[in-house]
């Protein structure tokens, strides 16, 4: 196996360009599980920790970018704000130690259904930043994940930062697991709110074969308070609203019966995530407009 | 004439009763103890292992040939190379080293590769070619007995029964349960890992992570066919065991590899492979009827217990002796049949875990209790007392309890401590569900749970258990220096602390050198069955006892306690090895159960408070609190961390901790879906140490690490049946079980 060290994001497209089988590492916390039991020998390993620009973030236009190589915790500690989503799902990925490792670029990168980061990216409406020595293109992460850990990019491309809409709208993102911490997503959900475009984003984790939105449940629920008029004058939301929104996003899954939980029991809890946090988004939102 | 301790211990810190510093504490915590996944020597090979992938399967042939063809693989052997017998085993002889031409559970060894890396090794191993004969496993625990013999004797390992007082007795309130136990792993963070080193005479030192040196030492010499002065081991770093050591793993396969080549031979298993490697606790599914009359007395109980003993029998008969003579719990009851039986599937093995057997039964009886308490209006704690046992009690094996049983005591222990205060802020890290964010408080139930169980402590049935201790006194640079030696294995409890301890006290020395434990020293005895305090501390209290003995002699007609004991000693070397047994126990007669089967009984009680989502069917333990009579505290500290870790055991039985089977074929083999309770899950816990002396016991001690892991698992399932109403048969307790999805 050869070990590709580039110093430049430049370097590092050349390299791929050259070797499309080379897999990608930064914080190593899913490829060096995979290669210390052996269910995967790359030809080649990408390392991406030299580069400096993939570590780093900024905010511009109201938009976040995230580089590709900047790890949970500086997500937690210093996007919290303008994030709260990401942040949120952050927070619930493995322990500390992995949370100073890992990124949201690898969470990308290994597209598994049950990583942590896609519901709240999904929700948020945010895109991957894939490049190339062709160039950079920009994928809406609605179009991103293709499969069970497949995605969009070419053999050739880097995932090079993730960019997420900043936002002061409450955004929630719940996760079911069987233990209280340290814990893989049994089913989890993120809802977004986005009142500048009367719109709701929700998106489900770990109960399809790729995360994925809950387009039923954002188109009812975005037409029931814009008909309602309820992003200029929020009330408390119906008791009924909330529990068809849970339907709805647990219509939008399609899980499987596995050791970590039933299907039936994975569309249970998906509608009861989703009722409470919407509930606790919007008596945030009206807490904010009022 | 002899010296007393008190004679010699006048300024001496550190021992008995105390908690000083644990020597491999630092380390552990630094990351700096050696383990043997550290062990390394010059010019070494490693060993990897070929599982058989399939649960019952007859092995058609076996292909070496491209495997011996990769460049670096110094070896590749099968059963055939196993030079002495093929066949080891706790209690019968019934696993092969190597398969022959059956394997009867999936991950069965089948061949060894040894070469020059370990990736060598991995490729070698998938270039061995085996080719299968799929059979139809047999996995059903209940009707295993009938189905095909997967061993010459047919598929019953041992049925115990126990038959006490009127077999048609009648009662008032009946109560009858069918009660599961799932698949729980010791799940220890060391994995198995071993260096076996050769001499030039034909020989092997094996350096390894064990429970028990000698029996280790046996059964490798046997397979070997090598003489057992021959088969020289020595204890490695271990990390942690709990029952899941006591069988081999790869004690006789890094040797075959090390004779095979002459090169000493490592072999680490990864997470995975542990998994596949050790023995795990019997599931069980048990049936009980417990009558009792209006006041809540016991009149009888019956039970059927199944244990699912897997491929091989490994301690499944000791297991199921426990289960039966401990199955009714700590009551006295007057009439009682008990039958359990251990049964051979081509399940994963099964074998040793912290409770043997108590911790099955303890999960049936007390969450009866409870259903009795119902079904009467009474209060669970106060059905409990009305029937605890005590002192001077018969257990359903006629055997008297002849030293403190302070069952009810306990129960009212717990019960009268304060109760937790509902937390009036979101924090939630105290939610069920905790950071994952699942709740602010909807669908949160809190619910109180009692339970309280049994223990037989050290070997039982007419085993002869003993441990052997030498210590040596002798002058070093004009200070009074002890050595004490044995073999039983420090498994990270805290045995080689108890051990400087005991010297202290009874030398009264304050330097006490602990040498590695190995098998140059007569056997120590398991490390299991909460025995090393009780049976090796007891040796090195004999141990000492002897030198003192010396010691007044060289004193002569002198008052040994007022001369200075570097002065007495001078040159003399005292080196005294003794040993030592506990009081005999007997049989169990095999139609009725009855005898004094048992050394000692631990008792533990526990008071569960839960918070359940039940609407996500998620639970957090918000307390744990125990009550434990430890006879006498040698390491109050260690006591503590003792019944911590037990009652932290049995909290990942009741809410977490399952090998998910399914055909004969493990579902989990990972830490990422074999959960085990992290800070979050577990409560600090509020601990009341009895210290009640059993006057049969060195020092008057009672072993304390495995009662806490039997009461703590019904206690919490007891909780949250309070705050769901839910029956909950089953552990471990799933979400799927509580919201019914």
């Amino acid at each position: 196996m050869d070990f590709l060290r580039p110093d430049t994001l430049a370097e590092a497209l050349t390299l791929k360009a050259q070797r499309p089988d080379a897999v990608p590492i930064a914080g190593g916390t899913d490829v060096m599980v995979e290669l210390n039991f052996d269910h995967r020998r790359p030809a080649a390993l990408l390392d991406l920790t030299r580069i400096a620009e993939l570590r780093s973030w900024d905010a511009d236009d109201g938009t976040v970018r995230i580089g590709a190589g900047v790890p949970y915790t500086r997500i937690i500690e210093e996007l919290g704000e303008r994030l709260p989503g990401l942040a949120m799902a952050s927070r619930t990925v493995g322990s500390p130690q992995i949370r100073n490792r890992g990124t949201v670029g690898g969470n990308l990168g290994a597209a598994s259904p049950a990583g942590d980061t896609h519901p709240v990216l999904l929700a948020a409406g945010a895109t991957v930043e894939a490049a190339s020595t062709r160039g950079t293109r920009l994928i809406p992460a609605t179009d991103f994940y293709l499969g069970v850990k497949r995605h969009a990019l070419e053999p050739d491309e880097l995932i090079t930062a993730v960019r997420v809409p900043a936002t002061r709208a409450p955004q929630q993102f719940s996760k079911v697991g069987t233990r209280n911490a340290m814990v893989i997503a049994v089913c989890s959900f993120a809802v977004a709110l986005h009142p500048a475009q009367n719109r709701v984003g929700a998106a489900v984790g770990s109960a399809a074969p790729t995360p994925r939105r809950a387009s039923a449940a954002e188109e009812f629920l975005s037409a029931e308070l814009t008909s309602t008029n309820q992003w200029e004058s929020p009330k408390p939301l119906l008791d009924s609203v909330k529990r068809r929104f849970g339907e709805l996003v647990a219509e939008a899954a399609s899980p499987i019966d596995d050791v970590r939980g039933s299907a039936a029991y994975r569309k249970h809890a998906l509608s009861v995530l989703a009722r409470r946090t919407l509930g606790w988004a919007w008596q945030d939102y009206s807490g904010k407009v009022a | 004439m002899s010296l007393t301790p008190a004679e010699l211990t006048s300024a001496v810190s550190g021992g008995i009763g105390s908690s000083p510093q644990r020597p491999d504490g630092n380390l552990k915590v630094r990351g700096e103890f050696a383990y043997a996944s550290d062990l390394w020597h010059e010019d070494m090979i490693w060993g990897a292992t070929l599982r058989s992938p399939h649960p019952y399967a007859r092995i058609v042939s076996i292909d070496l040939t491209e495997a011996l063809q990769v460049p670096g693989v110094y070896a590749v052997l099968t059963h055939q190379d196993v030079p002495g017998q093929n066949r080891y085993g706790l209690e019968h002889k019934d696993q092969p080293v190597l398969a022959e031409d059956v394997v009867r559970y999936q991950g069965e060894p089948v061949a060894l590769v040894g070469a020059d890396h370990p990736e060598t090794a991995q490729r070698a191993m998938k270039r061995i070619k085996v080719e299968y004969e799929v059979l139809t496993p047999v996995v059903d625990m209940e009707t295993a007995v009938d189905d095909t013999p997967l061993h010459p004797g047919g598929n019953l390992v041992r049925h115990v029964p126990v038959r006490r007082g009127d077999q048609h007795a009648e009662a008032e309130v009946v109560v009858t349960g069918r009660y599961e136990v799932g698949m729980q792993d010791q799940a220890f963070l060391g994995p198995e890992s071993g260096l076996a080193v050769p001499d030039e005479e034909g020989g092997v030192d094996l350096y390894i992570a064990t429970q028990w040196l000698h029996v280790d030492q046996g059964q490798v010499a046997a397979a070997l066919g090598r003489p057992l002065e021959q088969v020289r081991l020595t204890l490695s770093g271990v990390g942690g065991a709990f029952g899941g050591r006591e069988d081999l793993s790869m004690q006789v396969h890094a040797c075959l590899l090390a004779l095979h080549t002459g090169k000493p031979t490592k072999m680490v298993y990864n997470r995975e492979e542990s998994f596949y490697g050790h023995v795990h606790r019997h599931p069980a599914v048990l049936y009980y009827e417990h009558g009792a009359d209006h006041t809540g007395k016991l009149v009888y109980v019956k039970a059927r217990i199944y244990l699912d003993g897997g491929a091989y029998a490994s301690s499944t008969g000791a297991v199921v002796a426990n289960a039966a003579t401990l199955g009714i719990g700590p009551y006295d009851v007057d009439n009682v049949t008990v039958d359990c039986w251990g049964v051979y599937t081509n399940n994963p093995p099964c074998g040793a875990m912290r409770g043997f057997g108590a911790v099955q039964a303890g999960f049936a009886y007390e969450s009866q209790m409870d259903k009795l308490a119902e079904a009467l209006g009474m209060d669970p704690v106060d059905v409990r007392i009305v029937n605890a046992m005590s002192e001077g009690s018969v257990m359903p094996t006629g055997q008297v309890v002849d030293s403190a049983a302070p069952v009810a005591q306990l129960l009212k222990l717990v019960k009268d401590k304060p109760m937790p205060p509902l937390s009036t802020v979101v924090d939630l890290r105290d939610m069920p569900g905790g950071v994952s964010n699942t709740t602010h408080g909807e669908g949160v139930v809190r619910g109180v749970g009692y339970a309280v169980g049994i223990k037989n402590i050290c070997f039982s049935e007419g085993y002869d258990d003993y441990s052997t201790a030498r210590v040596r006194l002798q002058v070093i640079n004009g200070e009074p220096a002890a050595l004490a030696h044995t073999a039983a294995a420090e498994v990270g409890q805290g045995l080689v602390t108890i051990m400087q301890q005991i010297v202290r006290t009874e030398l009264g020395v304050e330097r006490v050198t602990i040498l590695p434990m190995d098998t140059s020293i007569g056997n120590g005895g398991s490390t299991s069955a909460s025995r090393q305090t009780y049976v090796t501390g007891g040796a090195v209290k004999a141990a000492c006892a002897a030198v003192r003995e010396k010691l007044a002699k060289l004193a002569g007609g002198r008052d040994p306690s007022a001369v200075d004991l570097v002065e007495l000693l001078g040159d003399e070397v005292i080196d005294e090895t003794v040993e030592w047994r506990h009081r005999a126990t007997e049989p169990i007669d095999p139609e009725t159960g009855q005898g004094n089967a048992h050394v000692q009984y631990g008792f533990a009680a526990h008071r569960a408070v839960v918070d359940v989502d039940v609407e996500l069917g998620l639970v957090k333990v918000v307390e744990l609190d125990c009550a434990q009579d430890v006879g006498k505290a040698l390491n109050p500290q260690a006591v503590l961390g003792q019944i911590q870790g037990g009652s932290a055991q049995g909290l990942g039985l009741a809410v977490m901790e399952e090998i998910q089977t399914a055909g004969g074929k493990v579902r989990n083999p990972s830490f990422t879906d074999y959960l085990i309770p992290t800070v979050l899950d577990m409560p600090p816990m509020s601990i009341d140490v009895l210290e009640l002396a059993d006057p049969n016991a060195p020092y008057g001690v009672r072993g304390v690490g495995e009662p806490p892991t039997i009461s703590s698992t019904p206690a919490i399932v007891a909780a949250i049946r309070a705050a769901t109403g839910l029956a909950l048969t089953r552990v471990p307790v799933r979400p799927e079980h509580i919201t019914g999805t």
